[in-house]
């Protein structure tokens, strides 16, 4: 969808008028940093950069955008690994960063009311005196926003036990394509109707623009403790993950990062990983004092069992938080080993960890191209990071073959192409693999109810019909698409 | 991240360092959550991320997309290198901008305005002598100043008596250009206490500057003269194995520590930069070492300690001030957004005042919202841009020890 230069000069003028200059940007120069979002391989620059500062200018510019026809994308730090937030080359970016304002917090309720642009840990920060914190925490969480983790359903390491960005919120206002301002869910934990509030978590800025969000807040545990074990096999290392779930211990968090991972964020966090190890297993168990004791002992045992080759034990926060901080950042870190990587995202059952593993590494020599491992291994949620130099030609295109054939071995196996990072525009194509033409033609009768024309983050997420047919993975019959009159975007 | 350098650049000492550099970000965003203007102006152009795919363009482009805007969002950075200790990635930050503040200028020249304001600035902060002249006279008019000039006008602090004994061992110290007329007490203490401590100090006349107020105000050139006197004054005492260069202003500690990235186009410089480096201690590296338990403290404080950026982010001295002041008797207040800059950032305070504000009275907010009795900081030009906004004292802690 290109623009012509008198759109575009109209549409900078309206704009213009209900935005001050440095909350509109028009010049190539500025645009530039926002022509990609966390994945920095997929790149398009925007017509212009919006950065309201209230929700009624949010309304006008959906109102001038829906009017004029223009594709919008939302953006919230931009900290997303599918090309969620990548720009439409004839759109606008609806930048969500000034709205970082925390509204209300309220202990009693276990709630707190926040604007999009908040930055997850940020909650957690301002709720740590009435010693709450909030749950879900993608390893980004220093930096992403909220509303970004609403419109990616962002999971984290302690999904596991609390849940993903969906089981954490209760409320959303939002403003639809038409530029209304509409509440969904309530502070009360059911609601009648269709659960909207389910639909919106995870539409990636496709159905609407969330401009606030009320937050379930968790007590802090009354006990906490850490295990890190280390492995001389990665295999076994997978192994004790199945074993710990399949003894009915539910961590509250169970991570594991392979020998790359843990050089990388041993450079950067000096936590006291085990560079010489496999793998390492994180495990946090949490509850009262004396589940936590007997749960420690029977992890214990059991990764003992499965051939950890030493556990080393963080009972207190400091120990703690040096540990974690180290598997958070695992992924940038990777950036002090290699130039750029691709990381991936599938999901899998988890008794099948063992298997993916090893087919990872068959595949890491088949491409030539080295994998540093880091898993949600609790949830079966794989981020195996891809090392590539997108200096050298043809590398990134290998990266994302490679990258494609894991989350094949995902499908295949009964997981999902991605766990917790979105579709985007990154794995759509792989959507057509994952769901049928009627399950993406319901999709599609979703977004053009809440989109109509399709402006809203046009191209991401679901892909057409015909994209998939294409791609080869529809039945085309006589050369003609099923359902013919749904509209295609 | 991926990088192509423009020909013109590619094989030039600058154009390998912003290649390495800009190789090395991976683009994750981590550095915007920690960074003040990011938070203030909520622009990626205002975020480190951002301002590294500006430099980026500016190596990469024709030229012909980077303007005035570039030099902007460049010139809003404080560099309180904030983001570097954030970067999971290892990003030499400050090193790029550094770099990318002087393409950023050859492209889109400043104007004649401006060039001026900055010359006269940098002609008068960085001369002990001129600048001592010019806050004398403030001093002695601020009764009759309007309210708002007479709170940027700091009130005459007293110097200490100088300990006249000479130890056996000797460190060369550098006082600084604006610090020995703002608070003449700062260096007196610390020569004080380390006489206590056994040690005698060495300044010499011929150093003025560190050459910082120079590299902020874009005079790349007086920087490295400053640079090259201050080494040439100091290396006969360095060839006779003096035992440390002290500083007490944290902003000049950083920047004799980058001394070597200063002069990476200087040859024979060089090497003697990289020893200058390594020879240069804050005083809390020095006093950590000692037995200053043994020192005698008249009376302890409830406190708040602003560790500046300089410190923190700039030299990676974490832990060490706070630890000598609770091993001394002392109680520190806990501190919100303590990693978050206080907007004074050597120049910035007077380049850009409208942002220097607003960090000001954020940090402020969150350094008195336990009213301690004082608040104690380690770098000259945070102390008084505090101090202009309260009237609970700011000192420099080594005034503690005496």
């Amino acid at each position: 969808m290109h623009i012509s230069p008198e759109t575009r000069t109209s549409l900078l003028f309206q704009l213009s008028e209900i935005l001050q200059p440095e909350q509109l940007l028009s010049n190539k120069e500025e645009l530039r940093p926002y022509e990609c979002d966390g994945l920095s391989a997929y790149k398009t620059l925007p017509i212009a950069v919006a950065l309201p500062d209230t929700i009624q200018q949010i309304q006008q510019i959906m109102e001038i955008c829906c009017r004029n026809n223009t594709p919008v994308v939302a953006r919230g730090a931009g900290t997303g690994l599918s090309g969620g937030a990548q720009p439409h080359e004839g759109g606008i970016i609806l930048g969500l960063a000034r709205f970082n304002k925390i509204l209300a917090i309220d202990p009693d309720n276990l709630t707190a009311r926040v604007q999009p642009g908040v930055r997850n840990l940020a909650i957690t920060e301002a709720v740590r005196q009435h010693k709450l914190y909030y749950a879900p925490d993608p390893s980004s969480q220093i930096a992403c926003s909220i509303g970004g983790n609403v419109a990616e359903n962002s999971g984290g390491v302690h999904c596991l036990k609390y849940g993903l960005t969906v089981h954490n919120i209760l409320a959303l206002k939002i403003v639809t394509v038409e530029g209304d301002l509409l509440t969904i869910g309530s502070n009360a934990l059911d609601n009648t109707g269709y659960d909207l509030l389910g639909l919106f978590t995870g539409s990636e800025g496709m159905l609407g623009i969330i401009v606030e969000v009320v937050v379930k807040l968790t007590p802090d545990a009354e006990d906490t403790h850490l295990l890190m074990a280390a492995f001389n096999d990665i295999e076994q290392a997978g192994n004790a993950v199945a074993s710990i779930i399949a003894n009915g211990i539910i961590p509250a968090g169970l991570e594991m990062m392979d020998k790359l991972a843990i050089s990388a964020a041993e450079d950067f966090a000096h936590a006291g990983y085990p560079r010489d190890a496999e793998a390492i297993l994180l495990c946090e168990l949490d509850g009262s004092t004396i589940d936590v004791s007997e749960q420690t002992q029977k992890t214990k045992k059991i990764l003992t069992e499965q051939g950890a080759s030493f556990i080393k034990e963080a009972p207190d926060k400091t120990q703690q938080a040096k540990l974690w901080a180290g598997r958070k950042a695992a992924f940038p870190a990777v950036g002090r080993i290699s130039p750029d990587y691709y990381c991936m995202d599938g999901t899998i059952p988890r008794k099948h960890i063992a298997k993916v593993l090893k087919h990872i590494t068959k595949l890491s020599t088949e491409f030539d191209l080295r994998v540093a491992n880091v898993f949600h291994a609790g949830d079966g949620n794989l981020h195996p990071l891809i090392l590539y130099d997108a200096n050298k030609e043809g590398e990134l295109e290998k990266a994302e073959q490679f990258g494609a054939e894991i989350l094949r071995l995902c499908v295949k196996l009964g997981g999902s192409i991605t766990g917790e990072h979105g579709v985007g525009n990154e794995k759509i194509e792989l959507m057509c693999e994952q769901f049928n033409t009627e399950e993406l033609t319901i999709f599609h009768a979703i977004k053009a109810a809440f989109d109509p024309n399709g402006i809203l983050n046009p191209g991401k997420a679901v892909p057409s019909l015909h994209r998939c047919a294409e791609l080869g993975h529809m039945h085309v019959h006589n050369g003609e698409l099923p359902h013919p009159d749904i509209p295609r975007f | 991240m991926e990088t192509h350098i423009k020909k013109e650049l590619e094989n030039t000492i600058d154009g390998k360092l912003a290649k390495s550099i800009l190789r090395s970000c991976v683009h994750c965003g981590f550095c915007n959550a920690t960074c003040p203007t990011y938070q203030l102006l909520g622009d990626e152009n205002d975020g480190p991320r951002g301002r590294i795919y500006l430099i980026k363009q500016l190596f990469e482009g024709d030229g012909s997309e980077s303007t005035e805007k570039t030099r902007l969002h460049l010139d809003r950075c404080l560099s309180c290198r904030s983001c570097e200790t954030t970067c999971p990635s290892g990003v030499k930050y400050g090193a790029l901008l550094d770099i990318g503040r002087k393409l950023a200028e050859d492209l889109a020249p400043r104007s004649r305005e401006e060039k001026k304001k900055r010359k006269r600035l940098q002609t008068t902060l960085s001369s002990p002598k001129r600048f001592g002249t010019l806050l004398k006279a403030g001093q002695l008019l601020r009764p009759l100043l309007p309210k708002d000039t007479r709170q940027k006008i700091p009130k005459k602090r007293l110097a200490l008596e100088c300990p006249t004994t000479i130890h056996e061992r000797k460190m060369l110290i550098l006082q600084g250009c604006v610090q020995p007329a703002l608070s003449p007490d700062i260096n007196t203490a610390t020569a004080i206490v380390l006489d206590k401590l056994g040690i005698s100090l060495i300044h010499h006349k011929k150093v003025k500057c560190c050459g910082a107020v120079s590299q902020h105000l874009s005079s790349e050139d007086k920087a490295i003269t400053q640079i090259k006197n201050n080494i040439d004054a100091w290396w006969d005492d360095i060839s006779n194995g003096i035992e440390a260069i002290i500083t007490t202003a944290s902003g000049c500690g950083v920047m004799l520590k980058d001394y070597p990235h200063y002069l990476r186009e200087e040859g024979e410089y060089l090497y003697k930069a990289e020893i200058v480096a390594s020879l240069s201690k804050d005083i809390s590296e020095i006093i950590i070492e000692e037995n200053y338990t043994s020192l005698p403290i008249k009376k302890t404080h409830k406190l708040s300690w602003h560790s500046p950026c300089t410190l923190q982010h700039g030299q990676k001295i974490i832990g060490y001030v706070e630890e000598l002041l609770t091993n001394t008797g002392h109680t520190l207040l806990p501190i919100q957004d303590g990693h978050i800059c206080c907007g004074s950032a050597g120049t910035y305070s007077i380049l850009q005042p409208e942002l220097s504000k607003q960090l000001k009275h954020n940090k402020l907010e969150n350094l008195t919202r336990e009213t301690p009795d004082m608040i104690v900081t380690a770098n000259i030009g945070c102390q008084t841009h505090l101090q202009q906004g309260t009237e609970i004292p700011v000192v420099h802690w080594i005034n503690l020890f005496i």
